[in-house]
C-alpha cells in the first residue's frame, strides 16, 4: 500500500494596518476588553463600513510577491453566519471576485530545491471578535479584534507532506514580514491555519482518496505539523477499518487538541453551511488600475528565498549565513550595500550575524533600526581585511559604531585598537623581547619538540608587547626571518 | 407549478435565519410565502441575456480612508445597550454548539 | 397668531423668525401644543422632546436677538423618522427588538438639521424597520392619517406624514427604500422627495434595504423640500455610498426654483395608470392639463419591464434586509427573551418574540433568495431584471424631462384593510419602488382632494442627481394645481 499526504492551506494573516479594515479603531494586542471599538466594528444599527486604504495596499503588495494576478476590479461581499463574536452576524469578505488569484509560493523542498505551491486565491476580509467561554455556564465577548484586516490565502493542495506544510508557513511568515505587511508574530496569533488534509491511497493496483478533513484555527508552527502529521497516519488507519473514500459531501470539520495532540471531530460538514453570500451594498466596488498597481509593484523587493539563494551562489556565504542574513529583510539590505560599498562578503555577513543580529535582537528592533551606514560597514570589514584591526577589536569597533554612530576607523584610534602596521617599529619590539627570551630563541631554532611551542611563546610576547594592536601572522612571519636569519 | 416553499424549507429557512416559528407561524407563512414567491417567480420569464445584474446604482468606485486612528466609544458606551455584561464584556448564555461559526 | 404660524411653510417660518417677526419659541410651542392635543388619536409621534425643543428654540430666540448669524433652518419645528438615529431619545424603529436602543451617535442629517439650527421636536412613528406602507406595522401602534382618523397615514413614514400634515412640526425626514415617503405624503396631503441614491448621507440611518434607501424630506411646499435637501445633503466621508463633490457638486436648490423650464417635456408611460382608482387618473389628467397649459410638451413612453419590478424590488429588498437585521440578535444590545436558556436560543427566541409578522415575512423571503439553491433564480436574476429596468428607465428619461406617473394606485384605505394578504400590499407600491431600483429621484406632490375629501398626489420622476430640475418642473405642477398643502378638515389648530 503506497500512501501520499495531500495538503491544501487557508492561511489567515492579520496585517499591520494602523486601524481596523472598515472603520478608524486601533488595532493593537491585549487592551482591555471592548477598549477599541466604535459603533462600526459594534455593528450598531446604522453604522456604515468604510474601506482603509492601507489595507488594500498591503494586500496587493502580498498578492504580488505571492505571484497573484490582480484584480482589476473587485468588490466586497457578505458571508452570513451567526456567533457571538460577530456583532452584524455578517463578515464582510471578498466571495467571487478575490483580490488576487492564480499565484504560486517558493518554498524549499525537502530536497533542499526550490518547489512551487500554487496559491488559488488571495482575498482581503474583516476578523472576528473574542469569545471567552467562562466555566461552560455563560461565554462572554470582547470585539476589540472584530474588525482586524486579515489576509485570506488559500492554496492548491499541492503540499505533500507535513514538513512542506510546515516550510510553507515558516516561507510565507517570512516573506509577509519582508514586504513589512504583518508582524507575522505568531503568539499574537497574527497568523492561523487551517490545512485541508486527506490521503491519496494506492493499493492492489487501485486509487483512493479519502475523506478531506479540515483543521481548525491552528496558531503555531508546530501544531500545524503535528495535526497533519497525526491526522494522516488517523486517516490511514479511518481507511483500513472503514474503507470510506470522498465523496461531494463527506468533508468535515475537525479541531487539534493541543494537550493530547489529536485532532478531534467537529462537524460534519453536509449538515447546512449555507453562507447566503451577495455583494455588500454598503461598500462600493474598488477598481485597480495600472497606476496603483505600478505604485505597489515600485515597493516589492526580492523575496528571501531568492535572496537567500543568491547570497550563497553570488557570494559563496553558506546556506545557513544566507538564511541568518535574509530572515531580517533590512539587514540583508544592509549586506547587500555593505558588499556594494566594497566589504567583503564573508566579512560583512560575519559581522553582520555576529553583532547586528545579535544587538537587534537584544534590543528587539531590527537590524535596520540599529542606525548603520553601509560603507561604514564595508570600510569595517576592509579594516579587518587588511589587517588594520583584528577580528576581536572588529567586534568591539562595531558595538561601539552602534552605540556612538562615528565612523571605524575613528573609533580603532580612539579606542586605540589599531594594528601596528609600521614595521621598525615592531622590529625593535621584536628585538627586545628576542633578548629577553634568550632560552625560548634557542628552543625555537632546535629541531625538537619543543621548537614550535617556543616559537609560538615568542609570538605571544610579541603580541602582548604589542597589547594586542599587530598582526600575529606578520609578527610570526617577522619572527620565522630573524631566526632564520640568526 | 409545484410549491416552490413547503413546511419543511419554511422551517429550514426560519433556522437559517434564527427565528423561531410557531406551528402556526409555519402554517400561515408556508401559504403566503408560496404565493409570493410565485409571484416573483415571473422575472424568470424575462430574458436578461447579456445584461449584468446590477448592485448598485452608483457612478462610484474606491471609497478609501487613510489609516488613522479616530476616536471610537469607551468600554462604559459600548456596552450601555448591552443586554446582560460580565465587567467590559457582553454576556451570553453558553454557546452549545461548538464549531459553528465559519 | 398661532393659525398664522401654523400655515406656514418652513421657509416663510425661518424668515419670520430671522427677522423677530416670530419666535421660535411661539413657533415651536405651537407645535407642542399640536402634538399635545392630537399625538394621541393620530400616533405620529413615539418620542417627543418637549424641554429641550424649547430649550433650544430660547436659545435660538437669543441668539437671533444678539444679531449672531444662524442657519438656515433656524428655530423650525423638524421631526425625524425613528430610523434615524439620535444620541437623544431611544431610537425604535418601531421595533420591540429595539424600545430600548440608544444610539452612541447621531446621524449625519441630525447633524446637518442642528447645525442648520432647526428645533428637532421628536421621533415619528413608522412600520417596523420601515417595513410596510401603513404603519400599521409598528409595534407601537399605528399612525391615524389626520384626514380621516379611520384610515391610514401610508408608510413606512406614516409618523412624519402625519406630523406635517397635521401641523405638529413644520417639516420631518423620512427614509424611502420603495415609496416610504412618497405614499404617505401622498396619503396625508404634503410634499414628498425621495432624492437620488447617494445624494443624502445614509449615516444612522438604520438599514432595511441598503441599496435603496435613501433619507429624505417630508414638508408643505416643494420650496422646503429644496430647503430641505440643501441641509441635509451633500457628501459624507462616513458613507461609502455617498457620491463625492466631484461627480454631484454642491448646489442650491432653492436658487433657481421658480424659473420656468423651456421647452419642458413630461413623459407618461404607456398603461401605467390602468390599475389605478378613478381619482388617481384623474389627478393624473389634471396634472397633464396643467403642464399643457404651462406650455409643455407630453409625450408617451414605453418602460416594458416595469411590470416586474415589484417582484425584483421584493427580492433585493428582504435579501438585504435579511442580512441587515441579522444584527438584531439580542446579544449585543436590543431586546433578549429572558426565556433563553443558551446562546441560540438567545438568537431565535430574542427575534421570535422581539421582530414583528411582516419583519419575520421580509426575512423569510430574503433568507430564501439567497440561500444556496435559490440564489440564481431569485437574488441574481432580480440583479440583472433591476438593471435592465434602470436602462429602460434611464432610456425613457432620455425622451423627455420628467416622468409623471401615480404614487399610489388608491388614496389613504382603512386601516386593518390589507392586513390579511401581503402579496396585494407590495403590489401597490408598483408606482413608486421603480426610483428606488434605478436610484432616481422622485417627487410627490399633493395635487388636490378625492371624492370622499382624501388627498391625492401624483410623482415626477427625474434623471440621477437632477433634484435642481425635478424640484422646478414639481414647483410648475404646485403653483398650476392651486392646491398648496391644506389643514385637514375636523382638524382645528
Amino acid at each position: 500500500m503506497k500512501v501520499q499526504v495531500v495538503v491544501g492551506l487557508e492561511i489567515h494573516v492579520q496585517l499591520s494596518t494602523q486601524t481596523k479594515l472598515f472603520c478608524g479603531c486601533p488595532v493593537r494586542f491585549a487592551a482591555p476588553p471592548n477598549s477599541l471599538v466604535c459603533p462600526v466594528c459594534l455593528g450598531l444599527p446604522g453604522a456604515l463600513p468604510v474601506l482603509n486604504k492601507k489595507a488594500v495596499d498591503y494586500a496587493i503588495l502580498a498578492a504580488m510577491a505571492l505571484n497573484c494576478q490582480i484584480a482589476s476590479f473587485t468588490k466586497w461581499d457578505r458571508k452570513g453566519y451567526y456567533y457571538p463574536d460577530l456583532p452584524k452576524n455578517y463578515q464582510i469578505s471578498q466571495y467571487d471576485l478575490p483580490l488576487g488569484k492564480a499565484g504560486f509560493i517558493e518554498v524549499q523542498g525537502d530536497d533542499g530545491g526550490i518547489k512551487q505551491v500554487r496559491i488559488r486565491r488571495v482575498h482581503l476580509e474583516e476578523d472576528a471578535g473574542k469569545n471567552l467561554h467562562a466555566g461552560g455556564a455563560y461565554s462572554c465577548v470582547d470585539l476589540n479584534r472584530a474588525g482586524t484586516p486579515l489576509l485570506e490565502i488559500v492554496t492548491e493542495p499541492d503540499i505533500t507532506s507535513a514538513a512542506q506544510a510546515r516550510a510553507l508557513a515558516v516561507e510565507l511568515q517570512r516573506i509577509v514580514r519582508y514586504l513589512g505587511v504583518s508582524e507575522a508574530d505568531m503568539q499574537k496569533g497574527h497568523m492561523r491555519f487551517e490545512p485541508n488534509v486527506n490521503l491519496r491511497i494506492e493499493t492492489d493496483g487501485q486509487a483512493f482518496r479519502t475523506p478531506i478533513v479540515e483543521i481548525k484555527n491552528l496558531n503555531s508552527f508546530r501544531a500545524l505539523e503535528a495535526s497533519i502529521r497525526y491526522e494522516a497516519d488517523r486517516q490511514v488507519q479511518e481507511f483500513l477499518e472503514s474503507g470510506q473514500v470522498m465523496t461531494s459531501g463527506n468533508k468535515t470539520t475537525r479541531g487539534w487538541d493541543d494537550v493530547r495532540q489529536v485532532t478531534v471531530l467537529q462537524r460534519q460538514k453536509e449538515e447546512a453551511e449555507d453562507y447566503r453570500y451577495f455583494p455588500d451594498p454598503d461598500l462600493v466596488p474598488v477598481v485597480i488600475n495600472t497606476s496603483w498597481l505600478d505604485q505597489i509593484k515600485a515597493l516589492l523587493p526580492e523575496l528571501p528565498l531568492r535572496r537567500q539563494i543568491r547570497f550563497v551562489q553570488q557570494y559563496g556565504l553558506s546556506e545557513y549565513d544566507a538564511g541568518v542574513l535574509t530572515s531580517d529583510r533590512s539587514c540583508a539590505d544592509l549586506f547587500d550595500k555593505a558588499v556594494e560599498a566594497g566589504g567583503r562578503p564573508k566579512r560583512v555577513c560575519n559581522l553582520l550575524t555576529q553583532v547586528g543580529l545579535r544587538v537587534a535582537n537584544e534590543r528587539g528592533c531590527s537590524v535596520g533600526d540599529l542606525g548603520l551606514s553601509p560603507v561604514n560597514l564595508a570600510t569595517l570589514a576592509s579594516m579587518i581585511e587588511e589587517g588594520k584591526v583584528n577580528a576581536t577589536s572588529g567586534v568591539r569597533i562595531l558595538e561601539q559604531m552602534i552605540a556612538t554612530g562615528q565612523d571605524p576607523m575613528t573609533l580603532a584610534r580612539s579606542m586605540d585598537l589599531l594594528q601596528i602596521a609600521d614595521s621598525s617599529r615592531l622590529e625593535s619590539i621584536i628585538d627586545q623581547v628576542l633578548s629577553m627570551q634568550q632560552k625560548a630563541v634557542q628552543e625555537a631554532c632546535s629541531e625538537g619538540k619543543k621548537a614550535q611551542k617556543a616559537f609560538n611563546f615568542l609570538v605571544g610576547q610579541v603580541m602582548q608587547a604589542t597589547k594586542g594592536q599587530a598582526n600575529p601572522t606578520v609578527i610570526a612571519e617577522m619572527i620565522r626571518k630573524r631566526l632564520g636569519g640568526a | 407549478m409545484d410549491n416552490l416553499i413547503d413546511k419543511a424549507l419554511v422551517r429550514k429557512v426560519a433556522s437559517l435565519a434564527r427565528l423561531e416559528l410557531s406551528e402556526q407561524e409555519v402554517k400561515e407563512f408556508t401559504g403566503q410565502l408560496c404565493a409570493i414567491l410565485e409571484y416573483f417567480h415571473k422575472i424568470n420569464l424575462l430574458d436578461t441575456e447579456g445584461i449584468e445584474p446590477l448592485a448598485h446604482c452608483l457612478p462610484i468606485t474606491n471609497r478609501l480612508r487613510e489609516d488613522q486612528i479616530q476616536p471610537g466609544l469607551d468600554p462604559g458606551q459600548a456596552l450601555k445597550n448591552a443586554p446582560d455584561r460580565d465587567g467590559d464584556l457582553f454576556k451570553v448564555p453558553p454557546i452549545l454548539e461548538e464549531g459553528l461559526g465559519p | 397668531m398661532l393659525d398664522a404660524i401654523l400655515q406656514m411653510d418652513c421657509l416663510a417660518l425661518a424668515e419670520a423668525i430671522r427677522t423677530r417677526q416670530v419666535s421660535s419659541l411661539e413657533a415651536t410651542s405651537a407645535c407642542l401644543e399640536a402634538i399635545d392635543k392630537y399625538n394621541q388619536k393620530i400616533g405620529a409621534f413615539l418620542t417627543v422632546f418637549q424641554q429641550q425643543a424649547l430649550d433650544q428654540a430660547r436659545d435660538v430666540d437669543r441668539r437671533i436677538q444678539a444679531g449672531d448669524k444662524v442657519g438656515p433652518l433656524a428655530g423650525v419645528p423638524i421631526a425625524v423618522k425613528d430610523n434615524i438615529c439620535t444620541t437623544f431619545g431611544p431610537t425604535t424603529c418601531g421595533s420591540k427588538i429595539l424600545a430600548n436602543f440608544r444610539s452612541p451617535c447621531n446621524a449625519t442629517v441630525v447633524e446637518r438639521l442642528m447645525r442648520a439650527d432647526a428645533i428637532i421636536i421628536g421621533k415619528t412613528n413608522m412600520d417596523e424597520f420601515a417595513m410596510g406602507s401603513t404603519t400599521e406595522n409598528s409595534a407601537f401602534g399605528p399612525t391615524h392619517n389626520p384626514w380621516d382618523l379611520g384610515r391610514v397615514a401610508g408608510g413606512s413614514s406614516g409618523g412624519s406624514a402625519a406630523a406635517v400634515a397635521a401641523r405638529m412640526c413644520f417639516g420631518a425626514l423620512g427614509s424611502d427604500t420603495g415609496g416610504s415617503i412618497r405614499q404617505p405624503a401622498a396619503f396625508c396631503g404634503v410634499v414628498g422627495l425621495k432624492p437620488t441614491y447617494g445624494r443624502v448621507s445614509r449615516f444612522g440611518l438604520v438599514a432595511y434595504g441598503s441599496s435603496l434607501d435613501q433619507i429624505g424630506p417630508l414638508a408643505r411646499s416643494v420650496r422646503d423640500c429644496a430647503l430641505l435637501l440643501n441641509v441635509i445633503g451633500g457628501h459624507d466621508p462616513k458613507d461609502s455610498t455617498s457620491v463625492p463633490p466631484e461627480i454631484v457638486p454642491d448646489e442650491d436648490l432653492l436658487a433657481r426654483l421658480d424659473q420656468p423650464i423651456d421647452g419642458l417635456r413630461i413623459g407618461l408611460v404607456k398603461g401605467a395608470t390602468e390599475g389605478a382608482d378613478l381619482p388617481i387618473r384623474q389627478a393624473i389628467g389634471r396634472a397633464v392639463d396643467t403642464y399643457r397649459a404651462m406650455g409643455a410638451e407630453v409625450v408617451e413612453l414605453e418602460i416594458p419591464a416595469l411590470d416586474y419590478s415589484v417582484a425584483t424590488y421584493y427580492i433585493i429588498a428582504t435579501a438585504e434586509a435579511s442580512s441587515n437585521l441579522a444584527r438584531y440578535d439580542g446579544v449585543h444590545y436590543g431586546y433578549r427573551s429572558p426565556a433563553a436558556r443558551d446562546c441560540m436560543e438567545v438568537y431565535t427566541r430574542s427575534r421570535a418574540e422581539g421582530l414583528g409578522k411582516e419583519v419575520k415575512r421580509r426575512i423569510m423571503l430574503g433568507t430564501y433568495a439567497l440561500s444556496s439553491g435559490y440564489y440564481d433564480a431569485y437574488y441574481l436574476k432580480a440583479l440583472k431584471v433591476r438593471n435592465l429596468i434602470r436602462q429602460q428607465i434611464f432610456a425613457a428619461l432620455g425622451q423627455c424631462d420628467s416622468i409623471l406617473m401615480p404614487v399610489a394606485p388608491t388614496t389613504a384605505f382603512s386601516l386593518g384593510q390589507m392586513a390579511a394578504d401581503p402579496l396585494k400590499m407590495y403590489l401597490a407600491d408598483v408606482y413608486t419602488i421603480p426610483a428606488n431600483l434605478a436610484g432616481i429621484p422622485a417627487i410627490s406632490i399633493p395635487v388636490g382632494l378625492d371624492g370622499a375629501g382624501l388627498p391625492v398626489g401624483v410623482q415626477l420622476l427625474g434623471p440621477a442627481f437632477s433634484e435642481g430640475r425635478l424640484l422646478r418642473i414639481a414647483r410648475i405642477l404646485e403653483k398650476g394645481a392651486h392646491w398648496t398643502c391644506q389643514v385637514p378638515a375636523g382638524l382645528t389648530v
